[in-house]
């Protein structure tokens, strides 16, 4: 195309619109833009906010709804803890890291290190850490982690767990078990033990065998009380199974415990020089190490958390770097002077460089803040379907209601509009601080 | 001068094509688009057209629908037919598409209250031509489904059998356990598994609908298929004594935690794959789990062989309902065109003829009872589809009939309420009110 005219000829009767061709040829394709994708849907998404499911109009209803509905004013606590935290977490973390890798060394694997997130796309950052949060151990890292630290510090026992196959015996796993009925002298216990997973019993596992009453002791047997189809509950059957290396305890009349020993491959026991009634036999709790549970990471009540860890990680790197830039660029004399003059390296950070830093930490704060009220695919990777609704924020809800399965677009154009008006605000703060700049 | 209103022109034609250009590839990206064969010149019959068809079915049962597309074209050498398949966006699509006014001649959906939505707003044709053809292939039960007002509208191509129990078979043999036929012993066999040192349950509460589709069976069964229809239209309130009386049923599963894998605080947080993958393995964690026809589908490396690893058996009765109740799920055929190429489409569709092409791919069951047991490629299959066919009732899954914010969206309605109820399976009263305000809601926003 050749160039057009650098000015119109002197014509006093054309029209504006031919003094300006240019102009508008120029400013056209970018006004229509703007006009398809954001003017118009803008309008529109107002315009329909007051409209139901099908098309009625409801007046206010739908932005009535915005408060009224649990999920929905959960939504908006949820942005309001996000707003709250993320920000002011980014970027003091990143001011923390961008300080210490001027001081360390390996900066530079350092710096790759925390940026590397960055490079992930936010829905896969939230697949992978939904996968590192299940709460079962075998599955989740996080758990895997905090259950290894655990185990150092706990004894391992014979058996995960069991449960009582008769009433006779009552307690727990955690508590240990103990028989109902006392015993005196010459009596038996029957320790019956169920829900054990057959390839729980210890190899050195023989057939139980009834025990016999004994003078001056007290025998036992404590077993593995199940056969196919159930078996008779309490009664020792061919083919169930001794509990070896079981711990089992006398108490005497008070509760106190005044013997203990462990069973023997048949699963019998014996109390040697038994004295008095009274007495009670049970299965000590140390028999069971119930395997670690994992902490429930995607449960309701710390899946915000959870998640808002998962975007620090994202972000921290980005927070490091655009304040290491900011830190490259603060004069080295005021740090030294203020060294020279005796200040401590505490007060040099606090009084020094984050004064200096102020401008480039506001930068930072405010595109978190901005990026914080988008916050979404994290939100719809990390959370599983059972707590999406307590995890999710504003810009979640408004993408459920319209297109989540309800396809109520009038609810979900109230909540954009809603959102929008949450951001305005923000943007007004950043529109002057950029006028300020220019 | 004349430059001017010409390179005005041209910048305008360029901004156009681009809009056209953002427009289009933005329909195009929504899905993949096949066609359902290469037309051909000759043909004896004189029914012709191009019919264009939107739906659910992806991947294998993409490739599979196609080739019963494929001996439509046999039939009818002159009517092109394709396929294009939206997933899980086809209510989306479905609904943009309608509201623009540019609806697909067919489309296949497996929520039947979208059905009901386009119908109301008048956006679909009715499929009465083909009454005799379906009548002649269906149950009566399933025929009826695609009704509203006494007219046919919807047309369920592929079915879902929801009533269905899987078993780890070596867990069930070292119990000594077989599979239940009623609630009472379906219980007891629970409690032996659990005594043997394997929980019964496995449950995927991280997803709300395999907690519907479990109250569902026992409401089906416990109160009746006429209350059931009762409580789909919301013409009984869901603090009616039978749902509560059902809630409670229910609650005999989930309140006992310790027989759930992963307790219950694991099983909210267990999707449906992996509650799939807890029982079918070497090293199971729990025997058995409740959901449909397509449990083995979900896992890509199955470490069990049919039958010898797993197995299946019907929900057991409740109460006095009889052995042969059904509740079920399908993917529903709506017509928004009426020519005859895409009449000759629907009757096609609708015989055991076209159905048993897809059947012999495995992984389908078909609403006609016309199509042979033969046709299935295995005992499994065969005996989860044929239940279908021989269902004295059957009905759909209860929550596919509600209106999508209560019955269809993850973190609300129905999903969330009964996640709830897996918390705290013992407050009945409390979810019974929750659910009434929640459907109640639904209800009245149908504005």
């Amino acid at each position: 195309m050749e160039p057009p005219p650098a000015a119109a000829p002197p014509a006093p009767s054309s029209s504006f619109l031919r003094r300006h061709a240019v102009a508008i040829g120029f400013l056209l394709p970018a006004t229509i833009m703007l006009g398809v994708w954001i003017v118009y849907p803008t309008i529109y998404t107002i315009w329909r906010s007051f409209f139901g499911r099908n098309g009625g109009f409801v007046g206010i209803d739908n932005y009535k709804a915005i408060f009224t509905t649990h999920i929905l004013v959960k939504a908006i606590e949820n942005t309001a803890i996000w707003i709250l935290v993320a920000p002011a977490l980014v970027t003091a973390i990143g001011l923390v890291f961008a300080v210490l890798t001027e001081r360390i060394r390996w900066a530079v694997a350092f710096k790759t290190v925390v940026f590397m997130p960055m490079a992930i796309s936010l829905f896969a950052t939230g697949v992978i850490w939904h996968v590192m949060y299940i709460k079962d151990p075998s599955q989740g890292a996080v758990n895997a982690g905090i259950g290894a630290v655990r185990s150092w510090f706990e004894a391992p026992g014979v058996l995960q767990s069991a449960n009582p196959s008769t009433p006779t015996l009552t307690g727990s796993p955690q508590s240990g078990f103990v028989l109902r009925k006392p015993l005196a002298a010459g009596g038996t216990a029957e320790l019956g033990l169920t829900a054990i997973p057959p390839d729980e019993v210890p190899a050195a596992a023989k057939q139980a065998v009834t025990p016999r009453s004994k003078e001056g002791a007290i025998t036992g047997v404590v077993w593995r009380d199940f056969s196919p189809g159930g078996g008779t509950p309490g009664k020792v059957e061919n083919g169930e199974l001794g509990l070896p290396g079981v711990t089992v305890d006398l108490f005497d009349s008070s509760g106190k415990q005044v013997q203990t020993t462990t069973a023997a491959d048949d699963g019998t026991f014996t109390f040697a020089d038994v004295k008095g009634s009274g007495l009670r036999a049970g299965v000590d709790s140390s028999t069971f190490a119930a395997p670690y549970g994992g902490v429930s990471w995607l449960g309701p009540k710390l899946i915000t958390p959870a998640i808002i860890i998962s975007y620090i990680w994202v972000w921290a790197g980005f927070a490091m770097v655009v304040i290491g830039a900011g830190l490259a660029a603060i004069s080295r004399e005021v740090l030294e002077a203020a060294r020279t003059d005796g200040a401590t390296e505490w007060q040099v950070f606090r009084r020094i460089t984050v004064p200096m830093l102020a401008p480039v930490l506001s930068v930072v704060f405010i595109t978190m803040l901005i990026n914080v009220l988008k916050v979404f695919d994290v939100i719809i990777s990390i959370a599983p379907g059972s707590t999406q609704s307590d995890a999710a924020v504003i810009a979640v809800q408004m993408w459920r209601q319209s297109f989540g399965g309800s396809n109520n677009f009038g609810l979900g154009s109230a909540i954009a509009v809603f959102l929008f008006v949450l951001v305005v605000p923000v943007l007004l703060l950043n529109v002057r601080r950029f006028r300020r700049e220019v | 001068m004349k430059r001017h209103p010409f390179a005005l022109a041209a910048v305008l034609v360029v901004a156009a094509l681009a809009l056209a250009a953002c427009g289009s590839s933005n329909k195009s990206s929504s899905g993949t688009t096949t066609s359902g064969g290469t037309s051909t010149t000759s043909g004896s019959t004189s029914v012709k057209g191009s019919i264009n068809i939107v739906g659910v079915w992806t991947g294998a049962e993409q490739t599979h629908f196609q080739a019963v597309l494929k001996g439509f074209k046999k039939k009818f050498p002159n009517v092109k037919v394709s396929y294009r398949s939206t997933g899980d966006n086809t209510p989306t699509v479905l609904s943009t598409a309608v509201a623009g006014g540019n609806p697909p001649d067919l489309a296949s959906v497996s929520q039947p209250g979208l059905v009901n939505d386009f119908q109301k707003k008048g956006a679909l044709k009715t499929m009465d031509f083909a009454r005799q053809t379906v009548l002649a292939n269906y149950p009566p039960d399933i025929e009826k489904l695609g009704e509203i007002g006494g007219h046919l509208y919807g047309l369920i191509i592929k079915a879902a059998n929801k009533s269905t129990v899987w078993y780890n078979v070596k867990a069930f043999n070292d119990a000594g356990v077989k599979p239940p036929t009623n609630w009472n012993d379906f219980l007891k066999a629970a409690k032996t598994l659990k005594a043997s040192g394997i929980p019964a349950y496995s449950i995927g509460g991280a997803d709300g609908w395999t907690l519907t589709d479990l109250f569902e069976n026992i409401y089906l069964r416990q109160a009746g298929p006429q209350m059931y229809d009762k409580l789909s239209k919301h013409q009984i309130k869901w603090t009616d004594p039978s749902v509560k009386k059902a809630l409670t049923t229910m609650g005999q599963v989930i309140n006992d935690t310790s027989n759930i894998a992963g307790g219950t605080s694991g099983a909210l947080q267990t999707d449906f794959p992996t509650s799939v993958q807890n029982v079918f393995a070497v090293k199971p964690k729990a025997a058995e789990v409740i959901e449909g026809d397509f449990v083995p589908g979900v896992l890509s490396k199955n470490p069990l062989k049919p039958v010898t690893g797993y197995n299946v058996y019907p929900f057991p009765a409740v109460g006095s309902s009889g052995p042969n109740v059904v509740e079920g799920g399908g993917d529903e055929l709506m017509m928004f065109r009426d020519t005859p190429a895409i009449r000759a489409l629907v009757k096609y569709l609708a015989t055991g003829e076209a159905q048993t092409i897809w059947a012999k791919f495995g992984g389908y069951s078909a609403p006609a009872k016309t199509v042979p047991a033969s046709a299935y490629p295995d005992e499994i299959t065969r005996k989860t589809a044929t239940a279908i066919g021989k269902a004295e009732v059957f009905r759909f899954d209860l929550s596919d009939l509600q209106p999508a914010s209560f019955g269809g969206t993850v973190g609300q309605g129905e999903f969330k309420i009964f996640q709830d109820f897996l918390r705290s399976p013992s407050n009945v009263n409390g979810i019974a009110q929750s659910l009434e305000s929640a459907a109640a809601k639904a209800y009245a926003a149908g504005k």
